[in-house]
C-alpha cells in the first residue's frame, strides 16, 4: 500500500501520466486507488496533434495497468519520508 | 440480493466511476480503439456498459462515428475514460466527417500502407540501418 499511499499525498498537484500506449496526458491529479488507478483534473494531451479524438477530454480516468510512468513535480518526493516508510514496509508495517 | 454498492462519501472526491455515470464518454481501448457513448454501469475492474455506443473512426483529416448500439466492455481493454467536455469542439474543426463506406475505404489503404512499409523493412533488414 505505500505507493497508493505515496499517490494520495500527491493529490491536487500537477503531473503527466505516461501510458503504455505511449500517449501522455498532464493534468491535475484528482485522485488514486488501491490498483493505482488515476483519476485527471484539467487535463491536456501532450502530443495533442497525434491524438484529436482527445481535444474536449478535461476529466478523465486511467486504468492503473496501463500506466507506465507517472512524471512528479520536481518537489514531489520527500527522500527521507520515503526511505523510513519503505524500510518500515519492508519490516512488515 | 441488492446489486448496489455500498454509499460512498463522495463520489466526486473517489476514483470510482460513479462520477461519470449517464454522461457522454470516450474510452479509449487497449487496440486503439475509440469509443463513444452514455456510461450506464461499471464495477471495480472498470467492466463498463455504454448505451449508445459508436466507434469513431480517424485517419488523417477525416473521420466518422459507426454506431454500434448497447456495448458491454470489458474491463481489461479499457486504457482511458475521458468526460468530453460538451462545451468544446470534441474534433478539430479541419477535419470533415465523411461516410463509413469512405472511412473503411481509407481506413483499408492506410492499412496496406502501414503493411508495406513493414515488409519493405523487413526486406532491408540486411543493411542494418540503425
Amino acid at each position: 500500500m505505500l505507493f497508493f499511499s505515496y499517490f494520495k499525498d500527491l493529490v491536487g498537484r500537477e503531473v503527466t501520466v505516461e501510458l503504455k500506449n505511449d500517449l501522455a496526458i498532464r493534468g491535475t491529479l484528482h485522485s488514486v486507488d488501491q490498483y493505482l488507478n488515476i483519476k485527471l483534473e484539467n487535463t491536456r494531451v501532450v502530443d495533442q496533434d497525434k491524438y484529436p479524438h482527445m481535444l474536449s477530454v478535461r476529466n478523465c480516468f486511467i486504468r492503473g495497468s496501463v500506466v507506465r510512468y507517472v512524471q512528479l513535480p520536481p518537489d514531489g518526493v520527500d527522500v527521507d519520508l520515503l526511505h523510513d516508510a519503505t524500510r518500515r514496509e519492508a519490516r512488515g508495517g | 440480493m441488492s446489486w448496489a454498492a455500498p454509499p460512498e462519501e463522495d463520489i466526486h472526491l473517489s476514483t470510482s466511476l460513479a462520477s461519470y455515470l449517464d454522461k457522454k464518454l470516450l474510452i479509449l481501448l487497449r487496440d486503439g480503439r475509440k469509443l463513444l457513448g452514455i456510461l450506464r454501469s461499471f464495477d471495480q475492474f472498470a467492466n463498463a456498459v455504454l448505451e449508445g455506443a459508436c466507434e469513431r473512426v480517424i485517419v488523417g483529416e477525416i473521420y466518422c462515428d459507426i454506431p454500434l448500439g448497447l456495448y458491454v466492455i470489458r474491463g481489461e481493454n479499457v486504457v482511458l475514460i475521458g468526460e468530453l467536455d460538451l462545451e468544446k469542439e470534441e474534433i478539430p474543426q479541419h477535419m470533415t466527417r465523411v461516410p463509413p463506406e469512405e472511412i473503411k475505404r481509407a481506413q483499408k489503404a492506410e492499412r496496406e500502407a502501414s503493411d508495406l512499409k513493414g515488409s519493405m523493412r523487413q526486406r532491408m533488414e540486411f543493411l542494418d540501418m540503425d
